[in-house]
Order: C-alpha cells, then structure tokens, then sequence
C-alpha cells in the first residue's frame, strides 16, 4: 500500500512540476504576478510528495518487501539496517529518485531562502528548476519506475553488492548528487538570467551561495568515495582516474572555476558572460556525469548495471538542457556588457588565470574520458587511456595553479604592483623553498615528486597563514584576526585545504613502502622500521557474510603499536569475495595490511604497506569543504538571503 | 548443522577466494627487475577487468600477464621490448598510457592547444579590460546618461 502511495506521489510530483515550469515562466513572460507566485507553492509541494515517495521507497527496502521488485533485486533481509537504508540509493532506479528528490530539495530552498530574488526572476529560476526535474521524473516513470511489483515475490532477496555494504559508501552518493544536483540551481539561476537578459552584481551575489553549497557537498562526495576506494578496495590506492571518479571530477573542477569567477561578477562586474557559460557548463558536466554512469558507455569499476536504452534518454535529456541553454547564450551572451576595468596585474586578472587553468584541467579530462569512444568510433582503434595518461597531462596544471594561488589570492583588485606583491609573501617563500631543499636533500631517490608537493603545500598554506595575517591590520591582531569576516577565513581555510591535499598526494606517491611476502604464523618479519607478526588466523561468520581474519601484531623496538585484523570476506548470497584490510590509522603514516590466500606450504599471503600522510589527503578535502561553510555563513550572504530590503546593489569592495 | 556450515564455507572459499594482486610467488629474485616489472604492470590493462591495471588487479589473466611481462624481462628484453611483445599479442587496448601514434598526438596535444587557446583569449579580454578607456570615471557619459542628466538638471 505504501508503495502504491510512493507511486502515487511520485506521479504527483511530475504533475506539480510540469505545472511549475509552464505558470510561472508565462507569467514572469507577462508580468502576472499571481502566474508568477504559483512557483513558490508549486515549488515546496513538489519536494514533498518526492520525499514522500523517496520515504516509501526506503520504508520498502527497511521492511524487506521482496514483493518490490527493486528491493529483491537489491536487497536481502540479513543484511544489517544501515545498509538496507543506503540500498535505496545503491542501485539505478533508487538512485535516480534521489537525484530528483534533491532537485526538488534545491528548489524548494530557493522558494524559501529566495525572499531578496526580483519576482520575475525567481519564477523563472524555479520554472527552470522544475523543468530539470520535469525531464528526470518523467525518465524514472517512464523507463526506471522503483515502485514495479513481483507477480509471485521470493522468500529472499539478492543482496547488495557487497563491495557497496560499508558505511563510507552508504553516504558517498548522497553527498555527490546533493553536489551534482546543487550545481542544478546555479544552471537555473544562469538560464533565468539569460531570459531576463540580465546580469549585476546581485546576481553574482545571488548564485554564488548555491554553488558554494554544492562545491561543498561535491568536495565531500568525492573524498568520501576515494576514503572508500582507499580502505575497501584491498591495496590502497585513493583515485584512479575511472571514468566515473573523473565524471565527478569534472563538475568539482568547473565548479571551483564558477565559485571564483561569480566572485568577479560580484565585486567588479566584470567576466559575466564566461560566468553564466561556466554554470551551464558545470551543470552540463554533471549530467555528462550522470550519463557516464549510467549508459555503460564506458567501463569503470564502479558503474552500475547499466543498459544502453536508458543511456539514450539521459543523452537526449542532456542534449536538451545544455544544448537549450547554449544556444540561448550564443544568442544573448552579446547583451551582457562587462563593467569593471582593471590592469593586467590585479585581483581580477589572477581570477581569470585560476578559471582558465581549472577549465583546461577539465577539457584534458574529459578527452581522456572520452578518447577511447572518440578513437573507436572515428579511427576504428580499440584502446585505453588509463591512470598514466592523466598522471602526465593532468597534474602540470595543478602546479601552475598552486605556484598563482597565494600571489593571486592577496593582489589587489584593479591595480596592482607584481613585484611589491610578490615582497609581501617573502616569508612564505622563503619557508616553501627551504623545506622543499630539505626533502631534496634528505630523500634516497632523486624524485622531484616530494620536493615539489611539499613546496606546493608549504607555499599555499603558509601564503594562506600570511593572507589572514596581513588582512588582520598592524595591532591588536588577535582580537583583528577573530573579527574578520567569515568568508576571508572560509578563503583562508579552504585554499590550505588544498595546499594539504597536495602535499599529501605527492608524498603518498613519492615515500609509500610496500611489502608482498608469505606470512607464517608466529613467524616475524619486518616492514621499514616496525616488526610484524601473524599470530592467529581465525574463521568467522558475519550477518550476512564468512569471514577469514588474520590478528597481525605489530611492535617498533619491542613496544606494542598495534593489532590488526585484517579480513576476506565472501559474501554468500551476492556469490562475491571482498578483502577487508585492516589499518592503523596514525598523524604522518597510515599501516595497511591485507590478508590473502592461504599457501600450499602453510603461511598467508600478506601485503603491507606504509603510506606516509594518507590522512592528510582527507584531511585537506575536509579542510576545503569546512573553508566552503565558513565562507557560506558569511554575514553578506545570511543578510542577502532572508532580508528583503536589500536592494539590488554590489557588495561594498572590500 | 556447524559441520555443514564449515563445508559449505569451505567450498565456497575454495571456488571463489580472490587471489591477491601481485603474489609472493611472482617477485622476482633480482629487486631492480622486480621494480622495472612492477613499473611495466601499472601501464598494462587487465583485459577483463573495468579499468584496473594488471598490478593491482585480483584476476587470473592479470596474473598471466604478470608472469609475461617477467619472463620477458629475465629473458633479457629492454622495458620497451617487453611492451611491444604485449601489445603485438594483445593489442593496443592492454595499453593504460596510450602511445602518440596515429591520430593519438590529438589525445596528448589537447591539453596543451587548449591551453595556448585560452590563453589567447583570456589575453586579449584582459587587454582590452585594461585600455577600455581607463578608468570608467575618466569616460565621458554615454548618450543615455547625458540624456537623464538632462532630465534631472531640468527638472
């Protein structure tokens, strides 16, 4: 029954949207404002009979009703309950319906948080809205519906992919759809703009928060995905450059570059034109994402039973909207004059530089994404464009962003001195280059890969550390420092996130130990400076799966550091093995061990590794998604948000 | 019923316990070809596997094309020769870095293009941004605005 319900609602919701994209955006057309206020309404109504229909879809798969077809399909009923939950979205259809569910999510925020939007313009940027949700509520009924019954449900179900059974991954893809589809708002608000004919400063200043929120999430989503890659996968490696990790990827990228350039369009209305391309660009990105994922088009560990039809009508979808909206830009993007002057070395021109490197960085991902379906279809080669490709041509960018970052970030808007510039950061450099000399110094290997992350890190943060501190005035700096707006300390944050990110890469790569050998029990051997031990290896039953786990202790000079248990899982129902490796997780190091196959000569295989500052690779990402927050609690944007007597004025340069 | 419960696991684990990566049994003897295999692996595709290279990957025709690229190397062949020995026998597919063949250059210059491209362009916006008359302040007023200047001294 409360299937049916969900159904119900779902089919509702369609109703609402259609209604939502036809009424206001006549009205907005004519100036009716009663046309125009049938968004709001229509707006919140439509995210609630799809959470109500998302909410029914989970209460199937928590009550195990195997007359679901979706829920047999994915689900099993000794499977713990975290995962019967995350089972929702771990699967084609389920996972659709979140995405729509947070489509309608984002409008229904911007019906309520977007008091200060012009009328006209908030009915259109919620008619656009309900337009993307129009094209995927009618993809999910028509091709992909959850809700289908079985004639004759089974006893059981077949279980979720167990390599998708992990808390890391329960939460991953609702963090990069919130990302993704967040990104459906700045492409609203740059569509809406476009049929205005109209972009200020308030724009600027009006889209800047969603994209913002949707960086965050998607800088979430994505580290949690390669947290998950790094623990679950059995040898540690944290991004592989899959086809579907550079689907998300894309957006992160084009979506950092829009962040940067709606900063442009705020304070100097400057750049508008490459600002609303970059929007529909970014949300095109993550459609690309979605079709990837989704058509089988391309191989990747991670895609979901795809099938080619249901790739088809998301190709069209996609080719609808960025293509719609394209072909709007061409033919209004000439109307939008830019404002601002400035000189060659200012602010400005260093936002220019990051926006042209992160959307190159992008380009030369998504060619080699798409190179093998390129070289196939046109050359009639069959061939691969793996890790080592964009291990070459991608990071170069990086670098040239990472050696700007800091100058640009404390240059001035308008006019600026290079070279007195550059003096304000000796300090910074001075650091960087000693500690990158040490490392050269220090290492066996005469790799650059080191040395040179750790310039990069050292040179972002601490050119991060002195931005703040110079904003904070000659004295009493302290109580200056703490009183400074929260964007210039989200700026702050954000950019040494990066810079440890960076670093961690670099040096994950550049120092990691590695060792394969047959363990025997009670057998020591050593792994860089720490002395292992198998002394058990025991057999087990989990909920829902076998289990073989190894109890590795591990001791540094005689004193104990740890115990490990690493584990093989197989996982009856799904027929399917996972290794489970088991690590000690510490400030500069991480130590992994997995356990393998048991050896004719008695023994286990064993692999250990030593990956110096793995945590900091998180760590960074962290630090950048809590920079977004600070940045988005912002008093500029809270005021901006609720107040109606803002007027539609620039913020005050600051 | 346990007794049946350890049968069933056993068999179980017997037909589908992963093999992982690389073996013990595979490590050369002499570390710096050991190394020079292991660099080889990371660029070699599993051919039946989604995106994972022979390295890392757990299925058997990783393992075979481990023990190849090993042989191959005893045997005495240049890292390069190993590679072409592979790809002669499995084609261009098992390559993870693509050559510069072919209409490949157009892979590997896409980036570079680009980035000349826009340098180009963001080049040129900045210039023109830069002379537009200087500051904004130093521009006489449009037509438009003289006429609502107008208007106002007027009324």
């Amino acid at each position: 029954m409360i299937t049916e319900l969900g159904h119900f609602a779902l089919i509702l919701a369609f109703m609402i949207a259609i209604v939502q994209t036809v009424v206001p955006l006549i009205g907005a057309h004519k100036r009716w404002p009663g046309w125009m206020a049938v968004a709001e309404p229509a707006a919140q109504a439509q995210f609630l009979f799809t959470a109500f229909s998302f909410g029914a879809l989970t209460w199937a798969f928590v009550t195990s009703d195997f007359s679901v077809r979706l829920v047999t399909l994915n689900s099993h009923s000794a499977k713990p309950m975290l995962y019967k939950i995350s089972g929702t979205w771990g699967n084609h259809e389920g996972s659709m319906l979140l995405w729509v569910l947070i489509v309608s999510l984002f409008g229904a925020a911007a019906s309520i948080w977007g008091g200060g939007l012009p009328p006209t313009l908030k009915a259109r940027v919620l008619s656009v809205q309900a337009s993307i949700g129009v094209a995927f509520f009618g993809f999910i009924l028509f091709t992909s519906n959850p809700f289908l019954r079985l004639g004759n449900p089974p006893f059981d179900g077949q279980d979720l992919n167990p390599l998708l059974q992990d808390p890391g991954l329960a939460f991953h893809p609702p963090f990069l759809y919130l990302g993704y589809v967040g990104l459906s708002m700045a492409f609203s608000f740059a569509v809406a703009a476009l049929i205005e004919g109209r972009v200020d400063a308030a724009w600027g200043r009006w889209v800047r928060p969603w994209t913002l929120a949707a960086w965050i999430f998607l800088t979430i989503g994505i580290a949690l995905g390669s947290w998950w890659a790094y623990y679950e996968l059995g040898w540690g490696g944290f991004w592989f450059w899959d086809p579907v990790e550079n689907a998300s990827f894309m957006p992160w990228l084009l979506s950092a570059a829009l962040l940067h350039s709606a900063i442009v369009v705020e304070k100097r209305e400057s750049l508008k034109s490459w600002t609303i391309l970059l929007a529909i660009l970014a949300f095109g990105f993550s459609l690309i994402g979605t079709f990837i994922v989704r058509s089988g088009l391309l191989t990747s560990v991670h895609a979901f039973a795809n099938d080619p039809e249901r790739g088809v009508v998301i190709l069209a979808i996609m080719a609808f909207f960025t293509g719609g909206a394209l072909a709007l830009f061409a033919q209004r993007a000439q109307a939008m004059e830019a404002k601002g002057v400035f000189s060659m070395v200012s602010r400005e021109s260093a936002l220019v530089a990051n926006n042209l490197l992160l959307a190159v960085s992008c380009f030369v991902v998504f060619v080699g994404t798409l190179w093998p379906v390129v070289a196939e279809m046109a050359f009639d080669r069959k061939l691969s464009v793996g890790a080592p490709f964009f291990n070459a041509a991608f990071p170069p960018f990086m670098v040239a962003l990472g050696l700007l970052l800091p100058v640009g970030s404390v240059l001035p808007w308008k006019r600026a001195k290079f070279g007195k510039t550059l003096w304000r950061l000796r300090y910074a450099a001075a650091l960087s280059l000693a500690l990158a000399g040490l490392i050269w110094a220090m290492q066996a290997d005469k790799s650059l890969l080191g040395p040179v992350g750790a310039l990069l890190g050292a040179w972002i943060v601490s050119g991060a550390a002195m931005d703040l501190w110079q904003r904070a005035g000659r004295s009493d700096k302290l109580a200056r420092l703490m009183r400074l707006p929260r964007a210039d300390w989200g700026k702050s944050v954000a950019h040494a996130g990066m810079g440890v990110t960076i670093f961690a890469i670099a040096g994950l790569t550049a120092w990691q130990t590695e060792d394969i050998r047959v363990a025997n029990l009670n057998e020591p051997f050593d792994v860089g400076p720490y002395q292992m031990v198998l002394t058990d290896v025991e057999e087990g039953r989990g909920p829902n799966y076998f289990t073989t786990m190894g109890v590795v202790e591990v001791t540094r000079n005689g004193r104990d550091i740890a115990t490990l248990r690493p584990e093989k899982r197989v996982y009856p129902v799904a027929q399917m093995p996972t290794t489970e490796a088991a690590i000690d997780y510490r400030f500069t190091r991480d130590l992994y061990v997995v356990i393998g196959d048991a050896q004719a000569g008695g023994g286990f295989t064993m692999r250990t590794y030593i990956k110096p500052f793995a945590n900091w690779i998180w760590g960074g990402c962290l630090l950048m998604a809590l920079g977004g927050l600070l940045s988005l609690s912002d008093r500029r944007f809270r005021v901006a948000a609720g107040a109606k007597k803002t007027t539609a004025q620039g913020a005050p340069a600051e | 019923m346990i007794r049946m419960f350890k049968a069933v696991m056993a068999v179980l684990l017997l037909s589908m316990t992963p093999a992982l990566a690389v073996q013990p049994d595979e490590v050369l003897e002499d570390p710096v070809l050991e190394e020079r295999a292991r660099d080889l692996s990371k660029g070699l595709r599993c051919l039946v596997c989604r995106n994972e290279n022979i390295d890392e990957s757990n299925a058997d025709l990783a393992r075979d094309l481990r023990l190849l690229v090993r042989e191959r190397l005893v045997a005495g062949d240049s890292n390069d020769e190993a590679m072409d020995f592979i790809v002669d026998r499995y084609g261009e597919y098992v390559l993870l870095k693509p050559t510069t063949r072919g209409a490949n250059w157009l892979l590997w210059a896409a980036g570079p293009m680009m980035l000349v491209l826009a340098l180009a362009v963001a080049l040129m916006y900045l210039r023109k941004r830069s002379v537009a008359g200087g500051a904004p302040e130093d521009r006489g007023l449009s037509e438009t605005e003289q006429a609502r200047l107008k208007e106002i001294l007027d009324e």
